[in-house]
């Protein structure tokens, strides 16, 4: 006999965490552009506060939109639930600080977008909370920095700009080994091309505003969680596990089990740091996830093209790309990746940083900004812009150089990429 | 709250209450698989209604300690010596709603009045998944996923904001050690009673979508206790306080009476 079946990925995108609306019938998900909520009676308004019955108080907490996104994405990644916050660094303040106070320590990957780095490396330190970085492939450094105050280990599946891909079954074990949590960042590769959880992270998170909503038209994350780690039997996290003044006394593993992460992270988290997602961004996002199926295998395609193009440039010195057998990581991205590496990818031009600029000043198609993960293709020089305030010895940590061109391949006609490549790269040569 | 119960830690969910004589008194007994937490809205709202609440972890389950009791009877046993109070409530819910039958017919004395949460007798388990259960097969955990809830619960809202219902109860199943769910589906299949002893009121709160104890299975048991009072759950599997969590609340309010232990309707 047959076993049940769950709904494919390509249902889930479309369907999960969205009933018709019961007032209206409506097919869409409703925009439920309100504040707050009507209490039936004052006994229903304080069992709403008190998490005695389920429902929405006020938009900062819950809002029915935005409540359709979270429970869609917990679809998508399998996790228990998800809290979607007001953009992707909004969703890695919430995790850490879910998780640690004053005197906590993370141990993370140096191969980081330049605002997580920022946050870890500068802004969190004046709060009390330490980060050592290592480098993602040396499994030993990521051992060796666990301290008795580290609360998690931090990673990008894919990190920027180099494209390390995270050994996140490796490094899951050394974490869970240590008693610890991994979260990842899973921006670069959505729930289409990896599934964090089922290689053994616990703890994920997006910016929304990528691929996911892949318009370039909303700023967004969500942080999922597994439900997989034990925060009771590890011991080490008593901010879940120990009463909570700031909420009834609550304990929120004792009181919720598997929840108890996200538990904490929006009565707490939502409630007294606020950064919410507001409900129209919500309704963008999910618009985008429709079609998320349709539009990554279109990305991944059309950047295999254009890398295989650049690998013969006379201009170009070095494609950086996974798939590629010269990369560090190809044996580990055809295991943890077989759907693609993703549609973001650095190269070296040749002449520098006088060359990158004549280069990038050239192209037509492509639109020089700080985003990846649109639907229009996308360019960047990451040593003057995401990565401006790492120091160079930072940067060379990070795999950056002065020539360094970061591509975020959309849904355009590849020929028409490659003719606005070619010219630009011509250009930069003369 | 932690006790000990034969020797072995015990847990008991109290709604961050200490134990209060003048209080009555509700035990919440999970399901096969589950733990306290299955109760969790509606647990809370008792406790903060005027109740002693204690919903348990049955050994093996949750943070009791192990091993799982073999038969619906020695759960009832353990139950009845978790409880100090002299007469109490008994809310459970599937393999938890047969255990709180058996405390009602082993100790009548004590036990005032039963509800039953997505109940069936007999509670027959299919040979297929009693066998993934065995084999600790992942399938077993997709089946009480899949079975467990409503067909519509994965593309429709959970009443829980930002919560996925099918990965909450995957990733409980996950916690429990191999054979715990075997334990607990081989004793709901293998239970057999005579329930004339079972005098205390009785209410069936049963999900109209419930596949795994859907609302014809539960004729036999309304046979036999033709003074319970039944109530049927639309668009609820069944795992009703999770897919429908206020109309179970409001069932169980108006069986228990709920503000502050006040006598029920």
């Amino acid at each position: 006999m047959a076993g049940p079946k769950y709904p494919g990925f390509d249902t889930l995108a479309l369907h999960a965490g969205q009933s018709p609306d019961p007032a209206t019938g409506s097919r869409a998900v409703p925009i439920y552009q309100t504040t707050s909520y009507v209490f039936r009676d004052t006994e229903h308004a304080a069992s709403l506060f008190n998490m005695e019955r389920a429902g929405h108080v006020y938009s900062r907490i819950s809002n029915p939109t935005v409540a359709v996104l979270e429970e869609r994405m917990a679809a998508l990644e399998g996790g228990v639930g998800a809290i979607a916050t007001a953009s992707g660094q909004a969703a890695l303040h919430l995790a850490v600080a879910t998780l640690m106070g004053a005197g906590g320590h993370i141990v993370a990957s140096n191969s980081l977008y330049g605002g997580s780095h920022n946050l870890l490396g500068y802004t969190l330190r004046r709060f009390g909370i330490d980060t050592t970085f290592v480098n993602p492939r040396d499994l030993d450094a990521w051992r060796r920095a666990i301290r008795p105050s580290t609360r998690l280990l931090f990673g990008e599946t894919l990190g920027n700009p180099g494209l390390d891909v995270l050994d996140i079954p490796a490094v899951s074990a050394i974490a869970h080994e240590a008693k610890l949590p991994l979260l990842v960042d899973a921006t670069f590769t959505t729930p289409y091309l990896m599934k964090p959880f089922d290689l053994g992270a616990d703890l994920l998170y997006h910016s929304a505003t990528k691929f996911l909503g892949g318009h370039g038209v909303a700023i967004g994350g969500v942080l999922v969680d597994s439900g997989a780690f034990d925060w009771e039997a590890s011991g080490k996290f008593d901010l879940l596990t120990a009463p909570y003044e700031g909420f009834h006394g609550m304990d929120f593993e004792e009181e919720s089990g598997t929840r108890a992460f996200l538990l904490r992270a929006r009565r707490e988290g939502a409630r007294d740091f606020g950064a919410c997602m507001a409900p129209m961004t919500a309704f963008h996002i999910l618009q985008g996830i429709e079609t998320l199926h349709l539009r990554m295998p279109r990305h991944v395609e059309t950047t295999r093209k254009v890398v295989g193009f650049l690998e013969d440039h006379s201009a170009v010195q070095r494609v950086i790309y996974p798939e590629l057998a010269d990369h560090p990581d190809h044996a580990l991205a055809k295991k943890l990746l077989p759907r693609g590496s993703g549609a973001v990818f650095s190269f070296e031009i040749k002449g520098g940083r006088a060359a990158g600029k004549t280069f990038i000043e050239s192209l037509r198609v492509f639109s020089h900004l700080a985003n990846v993960g649109d639907a229009k293709s996308l360019v960047i020089h990451p040593a003057t812009t995401t990565h401006y305030r790492m120091s160079d010895a930072d940067l060379a940590r990070a795999g950056i150089t002065a020539g360094t061109v970061r591509l975020s391949i959309g849904l355009e006609d590849a020929a028409d990429l490659i003719e606005d490549l070619d010219r630009a790269l011509r250009a930069s040569q003369k | 709250m932690n006790v000990e119960v034969d020797g072995k830690r015990a847990f008991a969910y109290t709604a961050a209450h200490e134990p209060d004589a003048a209080k009555p008194t509700i035990v919440f007994i999970h399901g096969a698989g589950l733990d306290h937490s299955s109760f969790g809205l509606q647990s809370r709202y008792f406790g903060y209604h005027g109740w002693n609440v204690l919903a348990v972890d049955l050994p093996g389950h949750g943070r009791s300690e192990g091993p799982p009791l073999p038969t619906i009877g020695a759960m009832a046993d353990w139950i009845l010596k978790l409880v100090k109070a002299p007469s109490f409530a008994v809310v459970g819910h599937s393999m938890g709603a047969l255990i709180s039958l058996e405390c009602a017919l082993r100790q009548p004395q004590r036990v005032a009045r039963i509800a039953l949460i997505g109940v069936a007798y007999p509670m027959k388990v299919s040979e297929p998944f009693l066998d993934a259960a065995r084999r600790n097969d992942h399938t077993a955990y997709d089946m009480e996923t899949i079975w467990g809830h409503a067909a519509r619960v994965p593309l429709a809202s959970n009443p829980n904001p930002g919560m996925w219902m099918y990965g909450d109860a995957l990733a409980r199943l996950r916690r429990l050690a191999p054979g715990v769910l075997h334990n607990d589906l081989k004793a709901c299949n293998e239970y057999a009673a005579d329930f004339s002893g079972v005098k205390c009121p009785v209410l069936l709160v049963l999900g109209k979508r419930d596949v795994m104890t859907p609302p014809r299975s539960a004729k036999g048991l309304q046979e036999k206790l033709p003074h319970a009072r039944s109530v049927v759950v639309d668009f609820s599997g069944h795992l009703m306080m999770t897919e429908a969590p206020d109309a179970t609340l409001d069932a169980l309010i108006g069986f228990l009476g709920g503000k502050d232990g006040s006598k029920p309707a």
